[in-house]
């Protein structure tokens, strides 16, 4: 179940495992020190662990997601670099000094509510002055700098609005600005989205990156919306059961999901039983549960008759009539029409449903029709017998 | 009969409505009219009063200053006893509110248990505290602090203590209850920008809570302004409130039209606190409170 990666990246931040070089590579600068860094970080509530293990460095201006299922410790992890979670034991530094007993108040942190929590007794401009009144900032400057983040979220002129007379997007805004006004270290939202309709979320996620991008500002995002945590983030870190399963970019854990854990609750990948019976050079012969033998790329070679999954996206099946080396006849069962492609359930036989999301050439097909589901050799990833990635 | 009604028909509401309607227009409008007529009846002798209507009763309240002490030590009393209430009742309030007890419900049991036993036998226990023979001076005297029994009981502290006794749970629950509707998330964003916990309380909980702390000062207000039975039973003759005024002009002199005179004042005084109260902050709160 546990990635490597969250082990043995600790020592070495930015050089180990797949994670780790990819953490490397899109460093503009060469070295530098982590905005903020877990160090083996558990925490406990009573007996119920609600995260174990939990190492990250995080890149100064780079924008992290924690994303899992509920309940899985990614919301812990943001409220315990805030402080307002006492971590059992482990250290956590930002901007490389170490926080674990430092105040809440003291942390220089921005933090963004899933309910907005602005100040319904004080105006727009008293709540996003708030974390400025506590930095004894001067007033004239408080007056410049509160105006400067209003623009910045598009509410200018609305300082006097009391919270209740905006919308929850106009809400969001406002706790927005609140947070950076004060240019803290780092900037923690947690699920500040999901909130808000699916029309102005899109606009939210569009403007919150384009607000991160601009300030430059580290930001953990919390969310267990794949969709949020694959448009938004430069490194997504997929957690479950207090673990993390997968640290990478959003094509890494997409395209090469470590764990099965990971393959299913990013786009939910079709997860097809079997085992090897032949390796020929670089290609594993698999004897499919569902009756059928697939031709899919091994990284390496493997053992003959080892139990196998091959993940294969509902993106890369095709339906109908490609050429393609792996051919599963089978009737479908289900039809989604989305428009410009549709998501069809297959049946491939011995009680083993895939998923097809394909683009629609002409009518969409029936359900009850017989069809040919196709995939190409090179688009899947191998689990092995403990669902970890063969690599 | 019930042909062409709609779910929501006016008839059906006005049908419903009517019994708490009935109640109310007999039990208290049609009394408190016949009262305001009364005040304008003549005094004859104790007893008697004739139906020749005339201004007496009002000119005699509003020149006695006999009259306007009363009302005076009444407003005080009352204000004095809500603000005091205000101070000890929001650290329980508090106390209830952040505790990490898994059992709450029985600290809010605790609150109510007082009222299990009869409000006038709970004012008589002070008696046995606070008497010459009572608890206090009994124990100050065998421990020889004192020689002779201190006055405490018959007194305007006396009173205002039974008072206390007696409302300092309307406050706690009104407190309580305001503070129960704050989002606790309010609190961790102030802190997260930089407040220490006592600077959070005072720009966010103080404030929040300000409704229902205002709520129980009414309340309490109200109640003590209007109380009869504690300073009669722990009052001196000079500790008397409004409320004994009435009940003495009614049953001691046998003054109908004066004692009418006297209640519809005490009840203008008290409904306008209400009203101004409900002005700026509306009396839902109340509501609340009580039904918590």
């Amino acid at each position: 179940m546990h990635d490597d990666n969250s082990h043995d990246q600790q020592p070495r931040p930015a050089s180990a495992g797949a994670a780790g070089d990819q953490l490397a590579q899109s460093e503009r600068q060469p070295t530098g020190m982590p905005a903020v860094e877990f160090r083996d970080i558990d925490i406990f509530y009573g007996k119920f662990a609600a995260v174990r293990d939990f190492s990250l460095a995080i890149r100064k201006g780079s924008f992290v997601t924690l994303l899992g299922p509920s309940g899985c410790g990614k919301t812990t992890i943001l409220r315990s670099i805030a402080g307002l979670v006492d971590i059992s034991s482990g250290q956590i530094s930002i901007g490389g000094k170490r926080v674990d007993d430092i105040p809440i108040y003291k942390r220089n942190i921005g933090l963004v509510f899933q309910n907005y929590a602005l100040f319904p007794h004080k105006n727009v401009f008293d709540n996003v002055a708030f974390g400025l009144k506590y930095r004894n900032v001067p007033k004239p400057e408080i007056v410049r700098r509160v105006k400067k983040a209003l623009d910045m979220v598009r509410l200018p002129g609305s300082e006097t609005k009391l919270p209740s007379q905006l919308s929850g997007g106009q809400q969001q805004r406002i706790a927005l600005a609140r947070a950076i006004v004060f240019e803290p270290e780092v900037l923690l939202l947690d699920e500040p989205l999901s909130a808000l309709d699916a029309n102005m979320r899109e606009d939210m996620r569009v403007e919150i990156k384009k607000i991160q991008r601009e300030t430059g500002i580290t930001a953990i995002f919390v969310t267990h919306d794949q969709e949020e945590a694959l448009s938004m983030s430069d490194h997504i870190v997929v957690m479950n059961a207090g673990l993390i399963e997968q640290i990478g970019s959003p094509a890494q854990v997409y395209d090469q999901p470590a764990t099965a854990f990971v393959a299913n609750f990013l786009g939910k990948a079709n997860m097809l039983p079997g085992s090897v019976t032949v390796m020929d050079g670089k290609m594993a012969m698999i004897a499919l549960a569902s009756g059928h033998v697939v031709k899919v790329a091994a990284p390496k070679a493997l053992a003959t008759g080892s139990a196998v999954t091959v993940v294969v996206r509902p993106q890369k099946l095709t339906v109908g009539t490609a050429g393609a080396a792996n051919r599963l006849a089978g009737r479908i069962v289900s039809t989604s029409y989305l428009g410009g492609n549709a998501v069809y359930e297959i049946d491939i036989g011995a009680g083993t449903l895939v998923r097809a999301n394909t683009l629609i050439d002409g009518q969409p097909l029936r359900e009850g029709e017989a069809v040919d589901v196709c995939f190409g050799p090179l688009g899947c990833v191998l689990l092995d017998a403990q669902g970890l990635r063969i690599a | 009969m019930t042909k062409g009604w709609k779910l929501y028909d006016q008839r059906l509401a006005w049908i419903l409505v009517a019994p708490v309607l009935l109640l109310l227009i007999l039990l208290l409008l049609l009394p408190i009219a016949m009262m305001t007529v009364y005040t304008f009846f003549t005094f004859v002798t104790a007893g008697v009063e004739s139906a020749v209507l005339t201004f007496d009763n009002w000119k005699e309240f509003l020149t006695d200053s006999y009259y306007h002490g009363f009302l005076w030590k009444t407003v005080r009393v009352g204000a004095i006893t809500a603000v005091i209430c205000a101070i000890l009742g929001y650290f329980p309030a508090y106390f209830i509110w952040a505790t990490t007890f898994r059992h709450k419900w029985l600290l809010l049991l605790l609150l109510i248990v007082p009222f299990w036993i009869s409000f006038t036998i709970r004012t008589f226990s002070w008696i046995h505290i606070l008497g010459e023979q009572g608890l206090i001076n009994v124990v100050l005297i065998r421990l020889g602090v004192i020689s002779e029994p201190l006055p405490m009981l018959y007194t305007e502290g006396a009173v205002i203590m039974g008072l206390l006794h007696f409302l300092l749970p309307y406050m706690i629950l009104n407190v309580y209850v305001s503070l129960e509707s704050i989002d606790r998330t309010l609190i961790a964003a102030a802190r997260s920008m930089g407040c220490t916990s006592a600077q959070a309380f005072r720009e966010v909980t103080l404030p929040l809570s300000m409704p229902g702390l205002g709520a129980g000062l009414l309340l309490c207000f109200v109640l003590a302004a209007g109380s009869y039975v504690t300073p009669q039973l722990l009052g001196g003759s000079r500790d008397a409130l409004f409320g004994n005024l009435i009940y003495d002009t009614i049953m001691g002199q046998l003054n109908w039209p004066m004692g009418a005179t006297l209640s519809i004042v005490l009840f203008v005084l008290l409904g306008a606190a209400a009203a101004a109260y409900s002005r700026y902050m509306g009396l839902s709160q109340i509501m609340k409170g009580l039904s918590a």
